[in-house]
C-alpha cells in the first residue's frame, strides 16, 4: 500500500470536520470521533506503548493517527516504541519480570500466558467490548484469556492463505481451485508437470513453517496433545498427514527444507513457484511493484483446502494487547485500549492494515477492506478459523516451548523430505513434545 | 621488602617504633594512603568492580539459572541437576553438541591453516603491501549479520550465485541445495565462518611475524637452510605464543558463534546446524525455558575451558617454542 501518513491525516481531518458539522446540524451532540470512555485517566497520566514493527505501513500510520486522536481528546500523552517482532517476547518478559518499562505492549501468541500474574485484569473492558461489538472470536480470545479472566485484549489475527497464479492453474487443467486436500495434491502435481512447482517452508520459519505444518496436521485430524495435555501426536491421523506431506513434497521446488519465512515470497515473486502460502503481504509486494503488475493481476488467494476431517482450522499468528500491572496509570491504559478498540478507530485501523490484520470482534467483520479486493477475501475469516497453539490442550509454557522448538515443523519436514518415515517422525515428535509436557 | 625499607626511611626504627622527637603519627587515612598494599587494592577496585558486575555476576547468575526451573515471567526454584538430566536424554541437545564440536574443530583448523598461509604471503615484500593488508581485513570489519545475509543469498536454494555460475558453465544441472541438505548445510555454515574468521587469524599472525628479527633468517640463510627449515625452526617456534593466543580466541569465537547460524538457518534443516549457543537461545527466549537454556549455555563452559587450557598448556610449552623437541 502506498497510503502516506499525510493521506491518513487529511482523511482524518476531513472526517473530523464532517463530524463536527453533522452533530451541529442534529443539535449539539458530542463531536464525531469522541468516545465515551468508561475509565477516567489519572491526572498527569502518560503512557508508553511498545509494539512490533509494522509489516504494512498503513497499520502503523493508522495506529499513530488514532493515538494522536486519543491524546487530543484526553490529554494523555502516549509514546509508541517499536521492536522487531522477534524481540517482543524477551522485551515483554523482562518488563513483566522487572516490573518496569512500557505500560502497554503488543505481544504474540501465548505470551500473556507466560506471566499472567503480572498483567492487569481487563475482563471488564473485554466484556464491554465483546458485548458492544458482537462478541470475540473464540480462538483469538483464548490467547488472551486465562481462568475465565481476560489478561489482554486480542488485537488481530494475521491470516495466511494459499497464493497461486490463476493462469498457471488453468494451464494445469484446473478451472477452480480445489477445496479438499486430495484435489489440492492433484493440482500441485499438474502444476509441477507444467514447470510451476509448489513450495512451502520446511525450515525453521516461525510464521510460514508453523502455519503450514499445523494446517497439515489438523486437516487430517492429528493433534499434538489432547484436552488433558497428554501428548497424542503419534497417532494414525498424524501419520496419514505425514504421508500426505511426503506426496505433496514431490511437487515442490528443491530446497524448501532450508526455507525461512521470506524464501517463499522471493521464489513466488521471481516466478520460480506457482503456488505457496503466505500473508497478504506477498500479493501487495507484487501489486506495489510496477514491474510485477502482470503477475499481480494473475495472483489469486484462497483458504487452505480442507482435509479428511472436513473441518477448516488454521494456526495463524495472533497478536494481543496487554497492560502490565506495574503501570502507574491503569485507568489511562484501559481508556487508551478502549478508545483504540472502539468502532471508529478499530475499523479505520483494520482498513488501513490492508487485510493484513483480521478483526477479533465479530461486528467488525463488515469492514470494507474485505470486499475492496477479491484477494482479501481469503484472509477475512482468519479469526474465525484460528485454532490455538497446542490444540486441544491448554495454552502455557509447554505449548509455547513446543512451538519455539519447531517440534511440529521438524516432524513434517522429516517425513515430507523422506529423511524419516512418517512413523519415525511422529514417534520422535512425541518424545520431543513429552519433554515439554513432562511425562 | 621494599615497603619496610620505605617505612624505615620515613623515620621508623627497624622495630617499627617512632623515635622520640619525631612528628606525631599520621592519621589512619594518611598511613593507608601511603601503604602500597592498600593502594594496590584501591586502584584495582574499579576494575574488580567492573569485572564482578559485568562478568562474574552474569556468569554466576547464568550458571545458577541452569540449576533452576526459571521460566520467562516466572522465577524458578532450585531443581538440582534436573535440567542436565533432561538434556542428557535430549537428542536435539546431543546433535547440537556434535554440530558445535564439528563446526569449531573444522572451522578453527581451516582458519588457522589459511590464516597462517595468508599471513606468510602478506609478510613478503610486494607492491601495494599496505593496501592488500587493509583489504584482507574486510570480512572481519563487515558486521557479522551483514555478511551472514550476503551468504544467505549466496546459499539461497533458488538464487544462489554459485549454483547459477556452475549451471551456466554446464557443470551442474540443478541448483545445489546448500542449506537444505543436512551435510551441505553444515559445510556451508562452516565455510561462511571460515571466510569471516580468516582475517583475524591472518592479521594477528602477521603482527607476530613482524616481531621475528630478520637477523635470524639471515644467519640461517648463511648456514644454508632451506625455506622449510627456516619456517620450521625459526618462524613457527617464535610465532607459537601468538598462535596460542590467536587460536584460543578463534576457538572461543567459533564455539560461541550465534549470529551466522541464526541468520542463515536458525538451526535448521531439522536441527542439522543448531549449535549449543543457538539452541540455548531458542529454548530460553522464544521457548521461555530460561533454566534449560541456561543449562545448555553452562554445558558449554567445560568445552570452552578445555579449549583454553589446551591452548595455554599445550601450545605454550617453552621447549617447543625454543626449537627443541617435546
Amino acid at each position: 500500500m502506498t497510503i502516506t501518513r499525510r493521506d491518513i491525516l487529511l482523511g482524518t481531518a476531513a472526517g473530523v470536520a464532517a463530524g463536527a458539522v453533522m452533530p451541529a446540524l442534529r443539535g449539539g451532540a458530542p463531536a464525531f470521533g469522541q468516545t465515551k470512555l468508561n475509565y477516567t485517566p489519572e491526572k498527569g497520566a502518560e503512557l508508553r506503548v511498545l509494539r512490533w514493527s509494522a509489516f504494512v505501513k498503513g497499520d502503523e500510520d493508522s495506529w499513530i493517527a488514532n493515538t494522536e486522536k486519543f491524546t487530543k481528546e484526553t490529554g494523555v500523552k502516549v509514546r509508541i516504541d517499536k521492536e522487531s517482532w522477534e524481540d517482543i517476547r524477551p522485551k515483554a518478559a523482562v518488563a513483566a519480570n522487572v516490573g518496569s518499562g512500557p505500560d502497554i505492549m503488543f505481544v504474540w501468541f501465548d505470551d500473556p500466558h507466560q506471566y499472567p500474574d503480572k498483567l492487569l485484569d481487563v475482563t471488564d473492558l473485554a466484556d464491554y467490548l465483546g458485548k458492544k461489538y458482537g462478541g470475540w472470536y473464540e480462538g483469538p480470545a483464548s490467547y488472551a484469556k486465562r481462568d475465565g479472566k481476560f489478561i489482554g485484549l486480542p488485537l488481530a489475527t494475521i491470516g495466511n492463505a494459499i497464493c497461486y497464479r490463476e493462469s498457471w492453474m488453468n494451464e494445469a487443467g484446473f478451472k477452480e481451485f480445489p477445496k479438499d486436500t486430495a484435489g489440492f495434491l492433484e493440482l500441485c502435481k499438474a502444476l509441477k508437470a507444467k514447470g510451476h512447482p509448489a513450495g512451502f517452508a520446511h525450515g525453521h520459519a516461525v510464521g510460514d513453517g508453523s502455519n503450514f505444518a499445523h494446517w497439515l496436521l489438523w486437516s487430517h485430524g492429528g493433534r499434538l496433545v489432547d484436552e488433558n495435555n497428554k501428548v497424542v501426536v503419534n497417532s494414525p491421523e498424524t501419520i496419514a498427514s505425514l504421508k500426505y506431506a511426503h506426496e505433496l513434497y514431490k511437487t515442490y521446488i528443491p530446497g524448501t527444507e532450508s526455507w525461512l519465512d521470506v524464501n517463499n515470497n522471493r521464489a513466488f515473486l521471481a516466478g520460480e513457484i506457482g503456488l505457496t502460502a503466505n500473508g497478504v503481504s506477498l500479493y501487495y509486494a507484487a501489486k506495489n511493484d510496477p514491474k510485477l503488475q502482470d503477475m499481480a493481476k494473475d495472483i489469486r488467494t484462497t483458504p487452505f483446502p480442507v482435509g479428511p476431517t472436513g473441518v477448516a482450522a488454521e494456526l495463524y499468528q495472533i497478536t494481543s494487547n496487554i497492560i502490565f500491572k506495574h503501570t502507574k496509570y491503569p485507568n489511562a491504559a484501559k481508556a487508551y485500549l478502549q478508545f483504540m478498540f472502539e468502532e471508529a478507530q478499530m475499523q479505520e485501523w483494520i482498513k488501513q492494515s490492508s487485510a493484513y490484520c483480521c478483526q477479533t470482534l465479530k461486528a467488525f467483520a463488515n469492514n470494507p477492506v474485505w470486499t475492496s479486493d477479491p484477494n482479501h477475501v481469503a484472509y477475512a475469516k482468519a479469526s474465525d478459523l484460528l485454532r490455538t497453539n497446542g490444540y486441544a490442550g491448554t495454552l502455557g509454557y509447554a505449548s509455547a516451548g513446543v512451538m519455539a522448538d519447531y517440534v511440529v515443523v521438524d516432524m513434517v519436514a522429516e517425513a515430507a523430505t523422506g529423511q524419516r518415515t512418517p512413523e519415525e517422525a511422529a514417534k520422535r515428535a512425541e518424545a520431543r513434545a513429552n519433554r515439554y509436557y513432562r511425562v | 621488602m621494599a615497603v619496610d625499607a620505605d617505612h624505615t626511611s620515613q623515620g621508623r626504627t627497624p622495630q617499627g617504633r617512632i623515635p622520640r622527637g619525631m612528628p606525631a603519627p599520621a592519621g589512619l587515612l594518611e598511613r593507608m594512603m601511603s601503604n602500597r598494599h592498600f593502594l594496590g587494592l584501591l586502584f584495582m577496585l574499579p576494575a574488580a568492580a567492573l569485572l564482578l558486575l559485568f562478568l562474574t555476576y552474569p556468569l554466576g547468575l547464568g550458571v545458577w539459572l541452569g540449576f533452576t526451573d526459571t521460566r520467562i515471567g516466572r522465577p524458578g526454584i532450585f531443581i538440582g541437576l534436573e535440567n542436565f538430566e533432561l538434556m542428557w536424554t535430549d537428542t536435539v541437545f546431543w546433535l547440537s553438541v556434535f554440530n558445535t564440536i564439528l563446526y569449531t574443530v573444522v572451522a578453527s583448523i581451516l582458519k588457522f591453516g589459511l590464516g597462517l598461509w595468508l599471513a606468510l604471503l602478506l609478510n613478503q615484500h610486494m607492491p601495494f603491501k599496505a593496501f592488500f593488508r587493509a583489504i584482507v581485513l574486510l570480512p572481519w570489519v563487515v558486521p557479522t549479520v551483514l555478511s551472514a545475509i550476503a551468504f544467505w543469498w549466496i546459499y539461497d536454494a533458488q538464487f544462489s550465485i554459485i549454483s547459477w555460475a556452475l549451471r551456466e558453465m554446464g557443470l551442474i544441472e540443478a541448483n545445489i541445495n546448500f542449506l537444505g541438505d543436512t551435510w551441505n548445510a553444515r559445510w556451508s555454515v562452516i565455510a561462511a565462518n571460515v571466510w569471516r574468521g580468516i582475517p583475524f587469524v591472518a592479521i594477528s599472525l602477521l603482527a607476530g611475524l613482524q616481531t621475528i628479527p630478520q637477523s635470524l633468517y639471515e644467519a640461517a640463510t648463511l648456514d644454508g637452510t632451506t625455506p622449510w627449515q627456516r619456517f620450521r625452526y625459526i618462524t613457527l617456534p617464535l610465532l607459537t605464543p601468538i598462535i596460542a593466543v590467536v587460536m584460543t580466541f578463534s576457538v572461543l569465537f567459533t564455539f560461541t558463534d550465534f549470529q551466522l547460524i541464526y541468520v542463515l538457518t536458525r538451526g535448521g534443516p531439522i536441527n542439522a546446524t543448531h549449535l549449543m549457543a543457538t539452541l540455548s537461545f531458542q529454548r530460553a527466549i522464544p521457548g521461555g525455558f530460561l533454566g534449560e537454556g541456561a543449562a545448555i549455555a553452562t554445558a558449554m563452559i567445560p568445552f570452552l575451558l578445555s579449549a583454553i587450557l589446551f591452548s595455554y598448556f599445550g601450545l605454550q610449552r617453552r621447549r617447543w617454542q625454543h626449537g627443541g623437541q617435546d
